[in-house]
């Protein structure tokens, strides 16, 4: 923004070009600023055209740069309205509901000294809810961080969460990772990094697997829309349409990445569907608060992907109501207004209204729903902290940190392991830090919060 | 046992492959020109024929991918044995390595594990500039939950290649293609050996495996012991054999054949044995993996070192073209080393 810096620069030698400028990008609302949501062009629900899943990726281009929207106001309409019962709607609107209390509850675990950190999803509750209701449970699912809908959508207990949360004894993970990066096998839910986007080719190489061994199971990847500039990505894209693999590779756009927003990505120039267009992929840009868009648009990239046409890459376009995580504010670097007057609303609230439109919902329900959902998450939490919190984090034994480095343990790791023990010991300190394992609480989910 | 017959390191090499892949359809080969071509120094040759291309397939030029896509065909249930086709190459694939592959087992608790062998050409000697001949493996060693191997002789090349495509974890197994098709004596201006005439170039066609861990005695002696592995196995050999009669030595060179797991018992017992230790490798020197083989020797052996342990390296310089020779750490930096070590 400061153009005065070329003043202190002396006038080229014996050139009359004209200088050149650096473009920094900048968002359109930085703190105390009226949001401006002028970049975003929305089109009416229902205008966007739904060609067959099979149709080539090049004859469908149009579609990176439109957006997929279904929900107009109460109704539901256009060629992507898919036919769900108003039972699947209510299971779809509870496991979004249950997720955003879920975030609400463990937040507040964080910020009462319980655990090192926690991220939420508010805002993005339909981006993992309605993906996870449009695959099949058989699906393997390679998240970010921010999918904890997914999970929630599947069906996993609630207190096996928040033990991992917790690091608490029944943490299935021992431990070992930072609050959120959960690992479900049986869910389907690949190992989250945290490293950003490392998941993509995984995935794509997952579904060529499938493929490679005549399968029938796909994969689906989410991704920030920060990290598409990784080269993880591109590689992926890469991968992805070489082989065809059958693979959903979603970008959820937020708008932000911590505090750099979508333009820091690319967002000025281009969408983040577009990216697909490049690699020969077929490519959709999906209203990401649009429950009914989401899964319509996943459903169809799964029809395509089973059909053996490949790869589909979905931008989802959403927004980041809260901060990146429990770490971050804000209200430092964007405008607080941005995330109520979000042009494209609340995902919950939008499926809720479809739902009382076709007289399926009402708002005493939704009240009795949301009193019954926070109770649930109450008493799940209630049964996780039985298993303890993080505390000082040494209720772990002290001898797993040496553990599952490799499936034998190296001499190096067993010297290493004995070494810290005797240190400890010498020290008198492993039974101050070290609670006795025998309170009934081995093993996993001491019981399914939902 | 099956019949044995003579193979250059390459056909060991591709030879574990296709007993690999005949023993265990999971097993899957994957890179930049390994498919129908059969790769650049043709180790995967003739394995896309016989197994089809859902088993050897060529890959798009990203490491990064490859590496990343082998991580995701592991955590599947297939065996990927990726290559990247010069050491050289791997750094985009780093963190996919360190961070991924080398965590996954630990992060998950088991849930997911990362049966990957990754094959590379690594090393100098062949006029391959800064871009065909580096030895990054002390990278890798300085990492947690990744192991590395590199062979020195064809027979070793097949029995450990073998174990590390069994071996539950990720395995970079680093190929010093000096002595792909022969070993090296280190000097550059002498005609080329073939392995045709060298004992451990008699190699069974068929299934065996060298345990990882596992060093080897390359030459027993009682005077020295001369740690190192790859290439450089050949060249230390050599220059002790060519040393004058006045100046022999009796020096035991144990070639690691693993750096992670390494075999420190072999390692201890020879330095106690000889009093004096020498570490050869051709990686930079600063930080590489020669330094923490002397402050292993030194913490466990101290009472018995007679003189400074020594290192013979790479420099720390880029690997240069033209000056190839004079980087290369060959008989005469060895020499030297020898002199020095024997006199204090």
């Amino acid at each position: 923004m400061s153009q005065g810096a070329s003043d202190h620069h002396p006038e080229p030698a014996g050139s009359n070009r004209p200088r050149l400028q650096l473009h920094v990008p900048e968002p359109p609302a930085r703190p105390g600023a009226i949001p401006d949501f002028a970049a975003h062009a929305i089109p009416p629900a229902g205008a966007t055209p739904r060609p067959d899943p099979t149709t080539p990726a090049g004859e469908m281009r149009d579609l990176a740069y439109g957006l997929i929207r279904v929900l107009d106001g109460g109704a539901a309409v256009g060629p992507w309205a898919p036919a769900l019962s108003a039972e699947t709607l209510r299971r779809m609107l509870r496991a979004m509901a249950l997720t955003r209390a879920f975030d609400d509850r463990m937040f507040r675990a964080q910020r009462q000294g319980k655990t090192s950190f926690y991220m939420k999803s508010r805002g993005e509750e339909a981006v993992a809810v309605a993906a996870a209701f449009a695959l099949d449970d058989a699906d393997m699912l390679f998240p970010s961080y921010r999918q904890q809908g997914l999970l929630i959508a599947r069906g996993h207990p609630m207190v096996e969460m928040m033990n991992q949360i917790y690091s608490n004894r029944a943490d299935r993970l021992m431990g070992r990772q930072l609050p959120v990066m959960y690992s479900v096998k049986e869910k389907g839910f690949f190992s989250i990094s945290g490293n950003l986007t490392t998941q993509y080719p995984q995935a794509v190489g997952w579904a060529m697997a499938s493929a490679a061994r005549r399968d029938t199971r796909i994969a689906a990847a989410w991704c920030g829309e920060g990290s598409t500039a990784e080269g993880d990505f591109h590689s992926a894209c890469t991968f992805a349409a070489v082989y065809r693999a059958p693979v959903v590779l979603n970008v959820v756009n937020n708008q932000w990445a911590i505090s750099s927003f979508s333009g820091f990505a690319g967002g000025e120039a281009t969408t983040f569907a577009a990216r697909g267009l490049g690699y020969g992929l077929a490519a959709l840009r999906v209203d990401g608060n649009d429950a009914l868009a989401v899964y319509a648009a996943t459903q169809w990239a799964a029809e395509r992907a089973r059909a053996n046409h490949g790869a589909t890459l979905i931008e989802l376009f959403t927004y980041r109501a809260e901060g990146h995580s429990t770490s971050d504010d804000p209200s430092a670097y964007r405008s607080a207004d941005e995330a109520v007057q979000w042009p494209l609303g609340d995902p919950i609230r939008r499926l809720a209204d479809h739902l009382i439109a076709l007289g399926e919902w009402d708002a005493e329900r939704q009240t009795a729903m949301d009193l019954d959902l926070a109770e649930q998450v109450r008493l799940a939490q209630k049964e996780a902290e039985k298993n303890g919190v993080l505390g000082h984090g040494l209720d772990q034994p002290l001898e797993s940190m040496f553990e599952g480095v490799f499936a034998d343990m190296p001499w190096h790791l067993a010297e290493q392991q004995a070494q810290m023990l005797a240190e400890w010991r010498a020290a008198g300190l492993p039974d101050q830090v070290r609670r006795p394992r025998n309170d009934g609480l081995e093993g996993h989910g001491a019981g399914d919060g939902q | 046992m099956t019949d044995t017959r003579d193979m250059s390191m390459i056909q060991a090499i591709n030879s574990a492959l296709d007993v690999s892949m005949a023993r265990n359809d999971t097993v899957t080969v994957m890179g930049e020109d390994v498919g129908f071509f059969g790769g650049v120094f043709r180790a995967t040759a003739g394995l896309q024929a016989k197994y089809g291309t859902h088993r050897v397939f060529d890959t798009p030029i990203t490491e990064c991918g490859i590496i990343g896509v082998a991580i995701g065909m592991g955590a599947y249930g297939l065996t990927p044995v990726p290559e990247i086709q010069f050491a050289d190459y791997i750094y985009p694939a780093l963190d996919q390595l360190v961070s991924e592959a080398a965590r996954l087992r630990y992060r998950s608790a088991g849930e997911f594990t990362c049966p990957l062998t990754v094959r590379s050409p690594f090393g100098g000697g062949i006029f391959g500039g800064q871009t065909h001949s580096q030895s990054p493996e002390g990278i890798f060693t300085h990492c947690s939950g990744i192991k590395t191997v590199i062979p020195a002789t064809p027979y070793d090349a097949k029995g450990l290649l073998i174990a590390a495509i069994e071996d539950p974890d990720p395995v970079l197994f680093f190929e010093p293609k000096r002595i792909y098709n022969g070993p090296f004596h280190g000097h550059y201006d002498r005609p080329v050996t073939s392995w045709a005439s060298h004992p451990a170039a008699q190699v069974p066609e068929g299934y065996y495996k060298i345990p990882l861990g596992q060093a080897a005695i390359a030459r027993e002696g009682a005077d020295l012991t001369i740690l190192t592995y790859g290439t450089m196995v050949h060249v230390v050999a050599s220059t002790l054999a060519e040393l004058p009669a006045a100046e022999a030595i009796d020096a035991e060179i144990v070639d690691l054949r693993s750096l992670v797991p390494l075999d420190i018992a072999t390692i201890e017992a020879s330095v106690r044995k000889t009093g004096r230790c020498l570490i050869v490798h051709e990686a930079t020197r600063t930080g590489g993996f020669g330094a923490e083989l002397a402050a292993l020797v030194q913490e466990r052996c101290f009472g018995s070192l007679e003189a400074p342990i020594l290192r013979v390296t790479g420099f720390d310089t880029p690997y240069p073209h033209a000056l190839e020779w004079a980087y290369f750490p060959g008989p005469v930096r060895i020499r030297e080393a020898l002199r020095q070590i024997m006199r204090d």
